[in-house]
């Protein structure tokens, strides 16, 4: 036990030791998201994550969001377990023709007013699975978006920026094909 | 093994010349000796690395049906061609369990029929499909829409007083990819578990068939995101052995920097994530904080957090400086001191060990049985590492340690990752100190028509496999992926029977086994 709290005191919040540049969007993209969350989305905004059929890349950084470097809980970004929780729905692809009803019955379960972002290249046009027997193409054939996320696969940082311009828009519900800068 | 398919088959003649690298010898078999071999390899203590079909209607052969065995250091393929109007061959589920699976989604993907095996359930393929959707084969067009029908997929039953079925997915509580699981239990004891993949299925194989060379390396550096490095380097080795390409002696260890960084990160995610399912958020914190200043060493000095695209045909895309080398080499000597800080806290955790021990346990002659590969084989008193028997350079003179356990269980597997990460440390400092100079790419010309490219790499979930052939016109023909996953989500499946249902995540973590490399 006394080298685990060695170690917690030791390691210190590792929030603070991030390099300049990062820190410094961090903190940007942070403050303003949390002042939104509290406001729109009473102080936290619940993300259920669907992988439509991805190659993993992009949950690994859906993933990194949660490590203590990028500690999204922070600022109210809360991953919840089902999509009867959620507020917004993080979803990954292309939509494989084996997980195109799954998705379809996991967005029906998410309670209105929904948001949907597309993480990743394939989420936005099914990237270099292109269009197949077995991939139906971006996540936009099977449920309606809001915003995409582009990147193969986006970094935390990006997908973090994303979700904040996206629902910092005057109205995020009625966005379609929102592309953040 | 090569005196003994000679005594089998008889000659030399029926050596197959189109196969590279050149010490892979592929054999030409009847279709009727197809099983005769393969009971001949299983007396003879080889496993089955994978199975595959091909439709060579365009080189007027019928489909072809191939069985790759090892042995050591030794890969032997056996081949037989069928006539297109009598798609069928001997199956060999009943001599290797691990062509179960294989066979499963041979039948449902390319419609020629494993005779004999006891399961004909589609695989990878649902049960909405149209029958006669063979997406493999020649004559179906990459975008041809499949139909859906009514279709009903009966699961394995287990009767008896107080069974219920709990299933689970394809849509997951956590963030990971989707597959359903059914267990069937009594009380929290799971008498039995059957996995159903195929969900994130996109067509890779097919997909393969209609990229130039360059662009293969790319999809396949997306078989599996967490693997791409491995897997875009298997291909690679593949595609050079057919066309005779030699990447210089730099880009090979600048390859295998790239491939032990990967190994890196992932054992290291791994670990934490292990601990995490027994209850240690602890270590999942900490842990992710390391591979997080991994990933981000890898993003300034390769460009890309996974290493994505940087393993080309013929070489590498890019070079690392001298500031780079020296990065790298702090940041092993400040990883390492971490790292082992953290060992010995798990180490010291009784609460946590107790969970991780003897729990999943896979016997070593289940595990040989089955013929699982990588960090599941190790940690089952399967000495295997696809780095020693099959070495290219720099592993020919920085000898990878393998580390072998017994006892099959958590506790075995994350131990094998542990000392993984201590080995990678000291390879990849030994590389960074003795990096030859030279060009990192070398001229690569487009394979010829009709010839066959094999490889193999042991990436950090096991060994990769992929099988190339080389079209009519010099395109890709057919690329078969073959995932470690492929063959260990079988041993899931065994090892998990006896254990409660809460900890199957941790069982199932302990894997970590690919979906996307297992769907394709």
């Amino acid at each position: 036990m006394i080298k685990i709290l060695h170690q917690v005191f030791r390691t210190g919040i590792v929030t603070e030791p991030l390099p300049p540049m990062v820190e410094a969007e961090m903190v940007e993209i942070g403050g303003e998201l949390e002042e939104i969350i509290k406001k729109r989305f009473h102080r936290s905004l619940t993300i259920r994550a669907i992988d439509a059929g991805s190659c993993n890349g992009c949950e690994l950084e859906i993933h990194a969001l949660n490590n203590p470097i990028y500690n999204c809980e922070r600022f109210g970004l809360h991953f919840t377990a089902s999509p009867r929780f959620a507020d917004m729905l993080l979803v990954t692809g292309p939509v494989s023709i084996n997980m195109e009803i799954a998705l379809r019955r996991t967005y029906e379960a998410t309670p209105p007013p929904k948001l949907v972002v597309a993480i990743g290249d394939c989420g936005y046009n099914g990237g270099i699975f292109g269009e197949s027997y077995a991939s139906i193409g971006g996540i936009k054939s099977t449920i309606p978006v809001n915003a995409y996320i582009k990147g193969c696969p986006p970094t935390p940082t990006i997908i973090l920026k994303g979700i904040l311009e996206l629902i910092t828009l005057e109205k995020p519900y009625a966005a379609q094909s929102f592309h953040p800068r | 093994m090569r005196t003994l398919i000679n005594n089998i088959i008889g000659i030399e003649a029926n050596l197959d010349e189109k196969q590279y690298p050149s010490d892979i010898h592929a054999h030409l078999v009847d279709r009727e000796a197809f099983r005769d071999v393969a009971k001949a390899m299983k007396a003879n203590g080889a496993r089955l690395v994978a199975q595959w079909a091909t439709d060579e209607t365009l080189f007027a052969r019928g489909f072809g049906i191939y069985a790759c065995y090892g042995k050591g250091r030794e890969y032997l393929i056996i081949k037989a061609y069928m006539p297109i109007e009598d798609p069928t061959f001997p199956s060999l589920t009943k001599k290797f369990a691990s062509a179960y699976r294989f066979e499963r989604q041979i039948n449902s993907l390319m419609g020629i029929v494993p005779v004999g095996h006891p399961d004909l359930r589609p695989w990878i393929k649902h049960e909405d499909w149209q029958e006669n959707a063979y997406p493999l084969r020649k004559s179906f067009e990459p975008c041809e829409k499949i139909t859906r029908v009514k279709g009903n997929y009966p699961w394995i039953t287990v009767g008896g007083e107080g069974v219920y079925e709990i299933p689970v997915g394809p849509v997951h509580a956590g963030i990971i990819e989707p597959g359903h699981f059914r267990f069937s239990a009594v009380g929290e004891d799971i008498i039995n578990l059957e996995a159903r993949l195929g969900y994130t299925h996109k067509g890779i194989e097919k997909r393969f068939e209609s990229l130039s060379w360059e662009e293969g390396a790319k999809l396949a550096g997306r078989v599996s995101g967490d693997t791409t490095v491995a897997h875009s380097l298997t291909y690679c080795r593949a595609v050079e052995a057919i066309s005779g390409c030699h990447p210089p002696e730099r880009a090979l260890w600048l390859r295998a920097l790239m491939l032990e960084r990967e190994r890196l990160t992932n054992h290291m995610g791994d670990i934490g994530a292990i601990a995490n399912d027994a209850g240690f958020a602890f270590m999942l914190y900490q842990m992710s904080r390391l591979k997080e200043m991994l990933l981000r060493t890898n993003q300034q000095l390769f460009g890309h957090r996974f290493i994505m695209d940087r393993i080309i045909p013929g070489g590498v895309a890019l070079d690392i400086t001298q500031e780079g080398k020296n990065e790298i080499i702090a940041e092993m000597d400040w990883l390492s001191k971490e790292f082992e800080r953290l060992v010995t806290i798990h180490d010291r955790n009784s609460s946590l060990n107790e969970r991780l021990i003897n729990a999943g346990i896979l016997l070593p002659d289940t595990a040989k049985e089955l013929g699982v590969v990588g960090v599941v084989a190790r940690a089952s008193g399967q000495g295997m590492d696809c780095r020693v028997t099959n070495p290219f350079s720099p592993y020919d003179q920085i000898i990878p340690k393998v580390t072998v356990f017994e006892e099959g269980d958590v506790y075995a597997r994350v131990w094998v990752r542990i000392e993984e990460i201590r080995d990678s440390i000291r390879i990849i400092r030994e590389i960074l100190n003795n990096l030859p100079d030279s060009k990192i790419v070398s001229r690569f010309e487009c394979p010829s028509p009709n010839k066959d490219g094999f490889a193999v790499v042991e990436g950090w979930r096991g060994e990769i496999v992929y099988w190339i052939q080389s079209g009519l016109s010099g395109e890709i023909s057919r690329c078969m992926v073959r995932d470690p996953s492929s063959i260990n989500w079988l041993a899931l499946e065994q090892a998990i029977v006896g254990n409660i249902v809460p900890d199957f995540p941790l069982c199932n973590k302990s894997f970590n086994q690919s979906y996307s490399g297992c769907d394709l």
